[in-house]
């Protein structure tokens, strides 16, 4: 579920468009007043702020911003601003540039996402980077990780319940065969990740568990702890079955470390805030005995920290 | 009796061991339906290739073979008509699932599929498919199809290729040197190749374009000469460059004489399946007309009978 809190009255875009030049105005920004619409208003409004805000002012609402506001709170208003489709094209092209490169992310975009907000990212990517996805991260990726994350990017997975027990069964016999025999990368195992439906591998796990007795994210933990395949392909399994699990994974380790991870953060925050963001807050005071809100405040702190509380929904606004 | 049988007419009307396909369907109308039941018995008393003589019991049997033969030229008409009723993006999902379940010599209508439509066209093919099939084709194609073709199947169809007109040259440069590498290698060494996978599934055809050009500067050969052992590689090279001139050449193989079942019914599918893109369709018939010297009107007109023939006519005329 979202955390996104939204006035039940919302001023329309060109009110919201001009409070907004009014935060610009002046010497300094008036970052509350960003927070207080901007994190209070879901994709088609922002939108909808975005255009009117360029027609008013002659300029693109994220370039004001650029030049107002600094690092990691610019980044939060940035990605959160940006329509769903082109904040994961833009995700997707950082991970594939050198210094920013993550094969974590490229993933986390492809398994999290429904098919067709993947689908969307695709289409962006073609609009602002005028090259496919796929053509990048099959450039900039090599081996095995090409072999999964190519596949990864271009599925189009079908997205009803119906699921297929036999083949279920199949399925898991052959992971787990491929598995025993520590072949990470076979290409049965990524054909079935990246081309069965959610629903599907869901099943064939299930099914894995019912037959070995463990789960397979256990199996898979005998592996050797430097194999960075292996972390990618267990990230995967955990995206597409339990994904709440994984951003609560990627959380701790991003909030918890000396030094907070705020790219991972930012990113997770603004990313699921209007998808599952609570059921992760939920997950994550389960896992941790201290509430997600809680976790943040203690590690972060001005703009950027009211920015993150209000997309949580914990804000007074 | 009122009229004199008119044999041939009516061989000829069934399409029988003529070149022709399709149903004259006037023709039966008037001969044999106007016919004296007595005209039909001396009908099929000649007709040794159509019946059999039951001596014993005294009649003329129909050969099974007839029956399929009948049945299968009747139905040329049809199968265009539904074909062309549909949803293009149901029509291709359709040829995809009867490719795969048809297997190894009908892979090369996967590739066709995937490398000669558009990307918009091609995903509308893949939502099709989750709708008609409840499962994805990539997921289907990947596991039904093992080996060597497994991955450049899946890779064609899952493109989501880039249409605009930026296109960086030296990576076209630097792909073009990695791909006349790979073509050299025997068999169907060269689709297992991940980067001839990478580059044909991911690029955009405009940046394939500019590779050709690379291409035939450094091998000094044509890219599109069949230039590789794999079959289903030249034919992806063939549909993602030169979309036009593959269709020529299937057309031709199915117009002729000696086609099996099955080519001949490729006519029907690249008909319906381009008849909407009008420049395409023109493009086909010019480039037909250049390498076989007639045109694909006259070739129709002398080798189809019936509706279907003038089905097919009508849906080459919309885009002149």
């Amino acid at each position: 579920m979202a955390t996104l809190k939204v006035s039940s009255h919302v001023p329309s875009p060109s009110e919201d468009a001009e409070q907004l030049k009014s935060a610009f105005d002046g010497w300094g920004t008036n970052e509350d007043l960003i927070i207080s619409i901007l994190a209070h208003r879901s994709a088609e409004p922002r939108k909808l702020i975005r255009q009117t805000y360029h027609e008013a002012c002659g300029e693109d609402l994220l370039k004001t911003l650029d030049k107002e506001l600094t690092s990691d709170f610019e980044r939060a208003i940035l990605l959160w601003t940006l329509e769903p489709g082109e904040r994961d094209a833009l995700l997707a092209n950082e991970a594939t540039k050198r210094w920013t490169s993550s094969n974590q992310v490229l993933m986390e975009v492809a398994c999290t996402r429904t098919s067709t907000q993947l689908l969307h990212a695709r289409q962006a990517y073609h609009a602002r980077y005028k090259k496919s996805i796929e053509e990048d991260v099959a450039h900039h990726t090599t081996g095995d990780f090409r072999k999964l994350l190519v596949s990864l990017v271009s599925s189009y997975r079908y997205e009803g319940d119906e699921v297929n027990m036999t083949l279920a069964k199949q399925e898991a016999k052959l992971i787990h065969e491929k598995i025993k025999d520590k072949h990470y990368s076979d290409e049965d195992v990524i054909r079935i990740l990246s081309t069965r439906s959610k629903a599907q591998i869901n099943a064939t796990f299930n099914r894995y568990q019912d037959e070995h007795g463990e789960e397979i994210l256990k199996s898979l933990e005998e592996g050797d702890e430097d194999d960075k395949f292996l972390g990618l392909l267990r990230s995967t399994i955990q995206c597409l079955t339990r994904p709440e699990l994984y951003f609560v994974d990627v959380l701790r380790s991003a909030i918890n470390k000396t030094g907070t991870d705020e790219g991972a953060l930012t990113r997770i925050v603004t990313t699921r805030a209007e998808i599952d963001l609570k059921v992760i807050g939920e997950e994550y005071q389960r896992r941790n005995s201290i509430p997600l809100e809680k976790a943040i405040t203690k590690d972060t702190r001005g703009d950027y920290e009211k920015m993150l509380v209000a997309l949580l929904g914990e804000d007074d606004a | 009796m009122a009229h004199t049988l008119d044999l041939e007419s009516i061989v000829e009307a069934f399409s029988g061991k003529n070149v022709g396909m399709g149903v004259d369907e006037k023709a039966l109308i008037s001969t044999l339906g106007n016919s004296h039941k007595d005209h039909r018995k001396l009908f099929r008393k000649a007709s040794k290739n159509f019946f059999v003589e039951d001596e014993q019991r005294a009649f003329e049997k129909c050969h099974d073979q007839f029956v399929k033969h009948l049945k299968l030229e009747f139905s040329r008409f049809n199968n265009a008509v539904v074909m062309w009723s549909m949803h293009p993006w149901e029509r291709d999902a359709r040829v995809v699932k009867k490719a795969l379940k048809k297997g190894d010599e009908c892979y090369s209508l996967i590739v066709e599929v995937a490398c000669t439509r558009s990307s918009e066209d091609l995903l509308g093919a893949r939502k099709a498919y989750h709708s008609l099939f409840d499962q994805s084709m990539e997921e289907d194609i990947a596991s039904n199809i093992h080996g060597s073709r497994r991955k450049l199947l899946v890779g064609l169809v899952s493109a989501y290729r880039y249409e605009g007109n930026k296109v960086k040259d030296d990576s076209a440069k630097s792909d073009a040197k990695i791909l006349a590498e790979a073509v050299a290698s025997p068999g169907e060494k060269a689709i297992e190749n991940d980067e001839v996978v990478r580059i044909l599934s991911t690029r955009s055809k405009l940046h394939l374009q500019q590779l050709y050009k690379h291409f035939n500067q450094i091998k000094g050969s044509d890219l599109l000469a069949g230039v590789s052992d794999s079959s289903l590689l030249n034919d992806a090279l063939l549909c993602l460059l030169k979309p036009s001139v593959y269709f020529s050449k299937i057309l031709n193989a199915s117009l002729n004489k000696d086609a099996d079942k099955g080519t001949k019914k490729w006519l029907t599918r690249v008909f319906v399946t381009r008849a909407d893109h009008s420049d395409e369709m023109k493009d086909i018939a010019e480039e037909y007309n250049q390498r076989y010297g007639e045109t694909l009107a006259q070739n129709i007109q002398e080798k189809i009978r019936g509706n279907y023939r003038d089905f097919l006519l009508t849906l080459l005329s919309k885009s002149n």
